[in-house]
């Protein structure tokens, strides 16, 4: 399958008062149409600010310093605003993590659907309403016509990001960023909307990068997985293998410190200490000082190791000789 | 009034109601229309509960289902509308007033319940000098102490809270908390805002510090996941009332509740080949409105069992099996599945 959005060495930095921080640091991956990544990580781990970049969304004193985004072929680094305005919404879409940030509360969910419809496409009022109907009817709001003209107060969180979502699907782009979109909401309304997604994603072939610090409900969803930790991708491959047989040390203790993987009671295998500041990375592997693995060896950066098809940034990865003798 | 249950911390019978707190002038509109009384909020309906000296309650429902209130009014912080909390065989409030330091509440947001202009030194040493619990010359030393015993260098005791990550944040709150020597530890989301690595950092913290000062614990969480990890007994809530109550092993193996067992189902688990979600059934529906609760069963609406005797008759909290409360008219049928696999 061909790749609708291929992004390679994507650098994205800020310019503080104490430096230049390098939240995005070679960030590499590609996408075929239809396909559900995962990108994990934890707070500060540059996940967010990834799915910015993708858009063209960092404003100054942030930048993209480098790399290339390819969306179906065009690049979008260096695009004048103009001309990404014109694909936002309509080719690559965002959701966001809190709806009631996103919607404009002054405004009836009718009227801004409308006016995200004719952001890219002339429609008469009467057909945009159709249009928004059947958007809200999609992603199972109730009574649709009628809540065209409910302003976003009156809907519950689940609601109003099932709006986010119609909001997003209107000119079924090709990718859709989605942003901790099920974090704020309740175990039973993150497994409704977990299923809706994938399911309009599976009936309407649209891409999709969801970015989440949940490695479960990232599980259920996305065929591959990404890894971030401290701006860097540390490992990568599908779904099932990452989850099942990891490599990075950082991937093993993040899924070690669930409660799940611990009987009740007793303590957890927990990661000792914190992210680095993006500002005071250690030198070479930014993961050095909190791994029960390192070793001299780590004071260079390691680049990614690949091999079929997964890959890891790491120079004592978990599990390889024990998969070299089952092979 | 005879009370039904005895525990080291006993909750009996309590409710609270949240009036809308109306103007002058409003009250004139509603008079005029013969609107009638103005709507309340029952936020907490009849709950009663007991847990035994040493173990921990996990309190877990969705957002909306009063866990919080329940956990204020435990702690002292909000009176009940009716109803009683005595710990050890004395009330914890009389009067609308708290009237113990033996219990003591960790709050979900360590950016929020920390006072930014405060050094965390003394946040940590107000409580226990205001009470008496250490003499001022004393209080350096006492903070020290239980800097040391949440894993903080105690030469950090002079900074400000914006100069701490959010982990260790939470260690503050935890012996700001602990620096009262209480009997009964309320902690009310502790974890739900720090990152998967942090918050098996605190969670191992709260284990160790639990068994070494011997706690009576109420752990609140929407997590149920941490729930199952931390506590013996867990009390499922749903729209003010408790659902279902027992033994946190055997509720998360066989639970008794239409409820818990669809919460159960909705819990996301790392699935490694995607499986999961084909067979999982999210509950239908939203919590319904606590202004205007359902008729009946509060869960029958969303209920895959609901029939229509439950919106028309209440199930009340009763025994489906040993050590096991649970208010739904098929508790026993529901027991009889088979077991789970665990979340």
């Amino acid at each position: 399958m061909s790749a609708v959005l291929e992004v390679r060495g994507l650098r994205t930095e800020f310019l503080t008062a104490a430096g230049i921080l390098r939240a995005v640091d070679d960030i590499s991956f590609s996408l075929s149409a239809g396909e559900i990544i995962g990108l994990v990580g934890e707070s500060g781990s540059g996940k967010s600010v990834t799915g910015f970049s993708l858009l063209g969304l960092i404003d100054p004193p942030g930048r993209i310093a480098g790399g290339s985004v390819r969306l179906n072929g065009a690049e979008l680094v260096g695009m004048t605003p103009g001309e990404l305005r014109r694909r936002r919404g309509r080719e690559i879409a965002m959701i966001f993590q809190d709806p009631i940030a996103t919607l404009n509360p002054l405004l009836t969910v009718g009227q801004q659907m409308a006016m995200a419809l004719a952001a890219h496409e002339r429609v008469s009022t009467k057909a945009a309403a159709d249009r928004c109907t059947e958007a809200l009817a999609r992603v199972g709001i109730p009574s649709p016509r009628a809540r065209l003209s409910a302003y976003p107060h009156e809907f519950s969180g689940g609601m109003r990001q099932r709006v986010a979502i119609a909001i997003a699907l209107l000119h079924r782009p090709a990718v859709i960023v989605a942003d901790e979109p099920t974090t704020a909401l309740d175990v039973s309304i993150q497994a409704q909307i977990v299923a809706e997604m994938r399911s309009l994603a599976r009936e309407f072939g649209v891409a999709m990068i969801w970015i989440s610090h949940d490695l479960a409900v990232v599980s259920g969803l996305a065929s591959r997985i990404l890894v971030m930790y401290a701006g860097r991708i540390v490992e990568e491959g599908p779904a099932a293998r990452v989850l099942r047989d990891p490599r990075h040390p950082y991937t093993c203790g993040l899924l070690d410190s669930l409660p799940a993987a611990t009987a009740p009671g007793v303590p957890l295998r927990q990661i000792p200490g914190a992210m680095p500041s993006l500002l005071a990375l250690p030198p070479g592997c930014a993961f050095q000082p909190r791994c029960a693995c390192a070793t001299p060896d780590c004071a260079v950066a390691p680049e990614m190791t690949v091999e079929r098809d997964r890959s890891w940034r790491c120079f004592h990865p978990a599990g390889v000789a024990s998969e070299r003798v089952a092979s | 009034m005879s009370r039904r249950y005895e525990g080291y911390l006993t909750v009996d019978g309590v409710s609270k109601v949240f009036g809308a707190r109306l103007s002058a002038g409003d009250r004139f509109v509603r008079f005029l229309r013969r609107a009638g009384p103005a709507p309340s909020l029952r936020a907490v309906s009849d709950v009663s509960l007991s847990l035994p000296k040493g173990q921990t309650l996990g309190l877990v429902g969705e957002s909306g289902c009063g866990k919080s209130t329940l956990g204020r009014i435990i702690a002292g912080i909000y009176p009940p509308s009716s109803g009683t909390v005595t710990l050890d065989g004395e009330a914890v409030m009389e009067e609308g007033r708290k009237v113990t330091t033996d219990v003591q509440t960790v709050f979900q947001d360590p950016f929020a319940s920390l006072d930014p202009r405060m050094k965390v030194g003394d946040a940590v040493a107000e409580g226990p000098v205001a009470h008496g619990v250490v003499s001022r010359a004393g209080a350096r030393e006492h903070v020290s102490r239980w800097f040391a015993r949440v894993g903080l260098d105690p030469s950090l005791a002079g900074r400000y809270p914006h100069q701490f990550s959010g982990g260790q944040r939470q260690r503050i709150a935890i012996a700001r908390a602990l620096a009262m020597n209480p009997k009964l530890l309320i902690c009310d989301e502790p974890v739900a805002s720090l990152d998967v690595s942090i918050q098996a950092q605190v969670l191992n913290l709260f284990l160790e510090l639990r068994r070494e000062l011997d706690l009576t614990c109420v752990f609140i969480s929407h997590d149920l996941s941490v729930v199952r990890h931390v506590s013996d007994r867990v009390a499922v809530m749903y729209l003010g009332r408790i659902v279902e109550l027992g033994e946190t092993e055997r509720l998360f193996r066989r639970p008794a509740h239409p409820y818990t067992a669809a919460l159960l189902d909705s819990v996301p688990r790392i699935v490694a080949d995607g499986e999961a979600l084909v067979e999982m059934k999210p509950i239908e529906g939203e919590i319904p409105s606590p202004l205007d609760p359902p008729p009946g069963c509060h869960f029958a609406p969303r209920c895959p069992r609901a029939v229509a005797e439950c919106s028309v008759r209440a199930p009340l909290l009763r025994e489906p099996g040993p050590g096991r409360s649970a208010s739904c008219h098929f508790a026993e049928a529901q027991l009889a599945l088979p077991e789970r696999a665990i979340v």
